[in-house]
């Protein structure tokens, strides 16, 4: 009686022991954005419904020292095995050693060029992908419906309306300050991608070479600084640091226009006032660019054996359809794959639908790094608007600095 | 054999005893002492001698450091906008010290004659020196922003005066970070002064009147001079202050730190960009050395121009 109590005992131990062995758990870091870390939860959720042997702790970080900590980890040989990265960050995580690259038997490349929209290549080193996105976004022209309304205007098309609606719509005081501006100027926000991949086409000129180097420093480069900075020297219709920063002007009520991307729909959507979106502008000839972003889940380099499977796992599940699905329903964020993105009720949302169309026409920015190469634009157009230098010798030193950082990402 | 080790272990205990008390104590206290040295140097000192080391290669937290000789002071040296921000961290200093002790110091000079609600006004003075740096960064970065919402513009406007850039300036900007800071730090110099100047003995001022003396030589003879210990305190405590000033431009220029065109970037804002940004932490310690070498500098050259003349 004893002994057989002894043995249940002992095989109750095992089978305990054996449940521990086979369940596997996996880290998963992004930084904090609430609808993203609510939208992770359901995900994880539903794999580990469908997926009972492993468990995913998800781990967040304030976006600024979120780069700092997966750094830090990487030093301290304690990784996680699926990491949330900036596309732009890339090169910075491959050369130090930080994702490894995905298997081609798990994630086929065929596959991955056929389902996913072209951009995804900005993921690819080499012969490896070292990442795969489960929501893009891309930039539209946010505008108010009030403000328009009592101007009378309709939202642009062209450039050439874009700016007559940016006059019809600033308000300015009797001493000609704006009290409420046509189109928002914050080259730290989203416009320095409006510049760069945008501006520059429609003026006929390529931000970077095929082989990524700088290629603004011409007079298409000039003349699309010199569109930009003229909206606030010239046309006095928009004014940098009014409100501080672009989307605040927007968000308040004070600015009829502002250039931003699918990631501020949630932070938009308490406006109360209502809002419209419609495609960035097309140039005189109807041409049309646009900026697309993402962020990709990759794997962590520290990753192995029994977890890899399972993040191998967890990544598949998460650039799936059904994810994207979930992920643009609680994050706003469009899906990654065309079949996902590109559907009839998606293209014909009015709200969806310019960033969808904005998608199949959207350049993407090889960054080596983002910020500093931001910081270029930044200055850029300080040096123009604050220190009054000429159009052409602002742009000739952007192109000298921001080549610079590009060799230094080179090395 | 065994007499022999009961020896030995006598030894100490007889050593221990052979002591005088003095010696004891003294002892007693290097043991004590002996913690918080061992803490500071393990957590202070040997960091900072590490960052020497670590100025003379070119770690960027991957790969491992390789020594790369004096390269990153000459890149260092080279770069236009170090010497940029190296100004700018010595307007933060020659500026922001001394105007800071004059006014806190007129302010003590007259809050210590006022009686009627005294510790209340104090209390105001001191207070923006409990405020945290960046809540108080933001308010005043709102106060600067152009009209409808700029408190100060509004204010120029409406007595038609043209508003100002304030932050959106490269001449105006770092003034605009310095009020602020000054503010801020005015409540702990003022209560710093004012117990100094209690300190004086009454007695020497009665002698000064009976002797005929006015305000202002009671002032010049008087009370500057012996406030001297106190202000060598301030001094060398407010200039650290400013040359190590960080939280007040971070927050106010968070969409272009230490903007715009690195107008009111100071050293250490430089250096946090470059080794948390930009993850050159060689770099970024040869930037930290040069901070390291003109705080020291400062501060022995103050401590000797204000030294007791004996």
């Amino acid at each position: 009686m004893r002994k057989a109590y002894v043995a249940g005992l002992a095989a109750g131990i095992s089978f305990i022991a054996m449940g521990a062995a086979q369940a596997v758990e996996i880290e998963y870091w992004q930084y904090v954005f609430d609808s993203r870390v609510q939208a992770m939860d359901q995900l994880i959720e539903k794999f580990e419904a469908a997926n009972p042997d492993i468990t995913v702790k998800q781990t967040t970080f304030p976006y600024a020292d979120y780069q700092t900590r997966v750094v830090a980890a990487k030093v301290a040989g304690q990784g996680p095995d699926v990491v949330q990265l900036f596309y732009g960050w890339t090169d910075q995580f491959v050369n130090g050693g930080l994702i490894q690259p995905l298997d081609p038997a798990v994630f086929p490349h065929a596959e991955i060029e056929a389902d996913f929209f072209p951009i995804v290549s900005a993921m690819k080193r080499g012969e490896d992908y070292y990442g795969l996105p489960t929501a893009v976004r891309s930039l539209a022209l946010f505008y108010n419906k009030a403000i328009f309304a009592e101007a009378g205007v309709e939202p642009p098309t062209n450039l050439e309306e874009f700016l007559a609606a940016a006059e019809a719509t600033t308000k300015r005081d009797g001493a000609g300050n704006i009290t409420s501006a046509g189109i928002t100027l914050d080259m730290a926000g989203q416009d320095h991608h409006w510049w760069r991949e945008v501006l520059i086409r429609q003026n006929g000129g390529v931000p970077y070479d095929a082989e990524g180097n700088v290629a603004y420093n011409d007079a298409a480069g000039a003349a699309a600084l010199k569109f930009y900075t003229d909206l606030q020297t010239e046309k006095n219709v928009g004014l940098v640091g009014f409100m501080d920063e672009g989307q605040a002007a927007f968000r308040a009520g004070l600015a009829a226009m502002t250039i931003d991307g699918t990631f501020r729909l949630g932070a938009f959507a308490a406006n109360p006032f209502e809002w419209g979106v419609v495609e960035l502008p097309a140039d005189a000839n109807g041409m049309r660019s646009n900026y697309s972003s993402y962020f990709a889940n990759g794997i962590g380099a520290t990753s192995s054996g029994e977890e890899l499977v399972a993040a191998q796992k967890f990544l598949q599940y998460i650039s799936s359809p059904e994810a994207m699905e979930i992920w643009l329903n609680t994050v706003g964020e469009l899906p990654a794959r065309r079949d996902v993105a590109l559907t009839e009720a998606n293209l014909s949302d009015p709200i969806r639908g310019p960033f969808l169309k904005g998608l199949e026409y959207a350049h993407t920015t090889q960054f080596y790094d983002e910020a500093a190469q931001r910081q270029t634009s930044i200055d850029m157009v300080n040096r123009v608007l604050l220190e009054g230098q000429s159009i052409e010798d602002s742009v000739a030193q952007a192109a000298a600095a921001e080549q610079a950082i590009i060799d230094q990402g080179r090395q | 054999m065994a007499s022999a080790n009961a020896i030995e272990q006598r030894g100490p205990v007889r050593f221990w005893d052979r002591l005088n008390i003095g010696t004891k104590r003294v002892i007693w206290a290097w043991a004590f002492l002996a913690l918080p040295i061992i803490f500071y140097a393990g957590i202070r000192f040997y960091p900072t001698f590490q960052a020497f080391w670590l100025s003379l290669t070119n770690w960027d937290l991957l790969r491992p450091a390789q020594f790369i000789g004096f390269a990153n002071y000459q890149k260092m040296f080279a770069d236009p906008i170090f010497w940029k921000v190296f100004q700018n961290t010595f307007l933060y200093l020659i500026i922001g010290t001394p105007v800071s002790l004059v006014i806190s110091f007129v302010i003590a000079y007259y809050l210590d004659r006022v009686r009627i609600m005294h510790s209340f006004i104090r209390a105001l003075y001191f207070l923006p020196f409990l405020t945290t740096a960046a809540a108080m960064g933001w308010v005043w970065r709102w106060f600067y922003q152009p009209v409808p919402i700029g408190v100060i513009n509004g204010f120029l406007s409406s007595v038609g005066i043209a508003q100002q850039p304030f932050l959106r300036s490269v001449d105006q900007a770092l003034f605009s970070i310095l009020i602020p800071a000054i503010w801020a730090g005015l409540g702990f110099q003022i209560i710093i002064f004012m117990a100094g100047l209690r300190a004086i003995p009454g007695t020497f001022y009665e002698a000064a009147r009976i002797d005929g003396l006015g305000d202002w030589a009671i002032l010049r003879k008087i009370t500057i001079p012996l406030l001297k210990p106190t202000t060598v305190f301030l001094v060398v405590f407010s200039s650290i202050g400013f040359l190590r000033i960080f939280d007040q431009v971070y927050n106010m220029t968070t969409n272009d730190p230490g903007g715009p065109l690195n107008a009111t970037k100071p050293l250490v804002l430089m250096i946090y960009q470059t080794a948390f940004s930009s993850y050159q932490m060689g770099y970024a310690a040869a930037q930290t050395v040069v901070l390291f070498t003109i705080l020291l500098i400062v501060s022995l050259l103050q401590l000797y121009v204000l030294r007791e003349k004996k």
